[in-house]
């Protein structure tokens, strides 16, 4: 599930960083998420994984690591292995 | 039992604001909007009642008070100097958020008892030439010095009484590598600071906060740094409480409109008594208008409240929180001026004239500056990206 994730931050993160150069637990946002590009970033996850967040999960929290997007998913979805 | 003592903090303060706005902000209202001066007497008269601290805990010195009790002293001094009020909300805006995220750190917590013996007065520098007005982007950086300390060098557009504030809150980027987004709060004093003015003051309104740019340098320990990283006192502080006591005031200030057309009606009713008053009837659609405005910015008031209460003020953080308090922010920016400028109708000529009882000008420039601090046109622009994933709005 991370490779999809990292994907999606190449896609959409417009971080200057590569995603596979981050860890699962690097702050996205000190590696340059904006909230704007975030916002790509949730989309982009909602129709990946055909889940939708609900409000009390789309918190600054919920996305500020590709492991923290991963437990996020994982928790929608019921896939243990995230 | 902390219930009524904290009622009675809130009502002593109440009290000393209310007559810091009466006998002090109001008649100095006119001269200071005219010549777009601080209003020194009305800041120093709430730094002697101990309102600059009265957000502050007791247990460091403070005066103890409610939220609710400071959002209603802007609005007290927003009904008589809307200057007077917007000097006092920046400055609590600060206090609030150093309150609510210093964590424990053994120098806020000094510096908060310092503000409260001196009765300090805190201005804001997060703006920032270059970053398109998003507060959410620095340019400038906590730089490296010497002697163990830092510095800084800011480019601000407008730093409001900055030349009349003891300490600032500036925002840089947590280092020199940092991105533009991993943002801190350093508050610096005003002994360690040089400000370069740039640029003239002379508005259309809100002209007693002589907010002027300035290039900001100065130098500061690594204990100045708030601990709490500032995109989440943004997100559960700053930007709420910015909005809940900026729309305070902008209420007073409509209030205050309102009761001068209320006053004219009546004057003119008692000159003619029973005959037809078409400003009457005005009046009664001018007090829809302002029931509206009061409606949405007592019921912000109340949701930042129970999102506060509730356990690490987690729905503070959700998307939800951001479009609710962004909501209120264009709310009442939009209907404190309209308001003003119905009551100006109620009034017609003596309303518009600058030396009346009933003038109503100076009320419609101040108002009419709450759209642009924080363009709404940005917060549309943010609320359309959070609309886009947002479920339950």
């Amino acid at each position: 599930m991370t490779a999809a994730i990292r994907q999606i931050l190449r896609d959409h993160g417009r971080l200057p960083v590569d995603p596979d150069d981050l860890a699962d637990d690097a702050d996205l946002y000190q590696a340059g998420l904006t909230s704007h590009a975030s916002v790509n970033v949730m989309l982009a996850v909602e129709d990946t994984f055909d889940t939708e967040f609900p409000d009390e999960m789309l918190t600054r929290a919920s996305f500020e690591s590709i492991g923290a997007i991963a437990s996020a998913v994982g928790r929608l979805t019921g896939d243990a292995a995230a | 039992m902390s219930v009524g003592v904290s009622a009675s903090l809130d009502l002593a303060f109440l009290a000393a604001v209310r007559r810091v706005a009466d006998e002090v902000a109001a008649p100095n209202a006119i001269d200071v909007d005219r010549d777009a001066r601080f209003p020194d007497e009305t800041i120093d008269a709430l730094r002697a009642e101990g309102a600059l601290a009265a957000f502050v805990p007791p247990e460091l010195g403070g005066g103890g008070v409610s939220f609710r009790a400071l959002a209603e002293g802007c609005f007290e001094l927003g009904r008589r100097c809307g200057a007077s009020a917007m000097v006092f909300a920046m400055h609590q805006i600060q206090v609030v958020s150093m309150v609510r995220h210093l964590d424990g750190a053994p120098w806020f917590e000094s510096y908060l008892g310092e503000l409260a013996r001196e009765g300090r007065l805190v201005a804001s520098v997060t703006s920032e030439v270059g970053t398109g007005g998003d507060v959410g982007r620095s340019v400038a950086a906590v730089e490296p010095g010497e002697g163990g300390l830092f510095t800084l060098e800011k480019q601000a557009p407008t730093v409001s009484y900055g030349e009349y504030a003891d300490d600032l809150f500036v925002t840089l980027r947590r280092a020199p590598d940092a991105e533009p987004g991993d943002q801190v709060l350093v508050l610096v004093r005003k002994a360690d600071l040089e400000l370069e003015p740039k640029g003239t003051w002379d508005p259309m309104g809100m002209r007693g906060t002589c907010s002027p740019g300035f290039v900001v340098r100065g130098s500061f320990a690594a204990e100045q740094v708030l601990p709490t990283p500032f995109p989440r006192v943004s997100m559960e502080s700053m930007v709420p409480v910015s909005h809940i006591l900026w729309s305070h005031l902008w209420l007073g200030i409509a209030t205050d409109a309102f009761d001068r057309a209320r006053a004219f009606v009546r004057a003119a009713a008692k000159q003619k008594p029973g005959q037809p008053l078409p400003a009457a009837q005005r009046l009664s659609h001018l007090m829809s208008q302002l029931s509206l405005l009061r409606a949405e910015v007592a019921s912000g008031l109340t949701d930042f409240e129970e999102a506060s209460a509730s356990p690490n003020r987690e729905p503070l953080s959700t998307m939800a929180a951001a479009l609710r308090f962004n909501n209120l922010k264009i709310a009442a920016s939009e209907q404190a001026p309209r308001v003003c400028q119905d009551a100006m109708t109620v009034c017609g000529i003596v309303g518009f004239k600058n030396d009346t009882p009933f003038s109503i000008g100076r009320h419609l420039r101040d108002t009419m500056s709450a759209v642009l601090m924080v363009s709404n046109d940005r917060i549309h622009e943010s609320n359309a990206g959070l609309l886009l994933i947002a479920k339950d709005v």
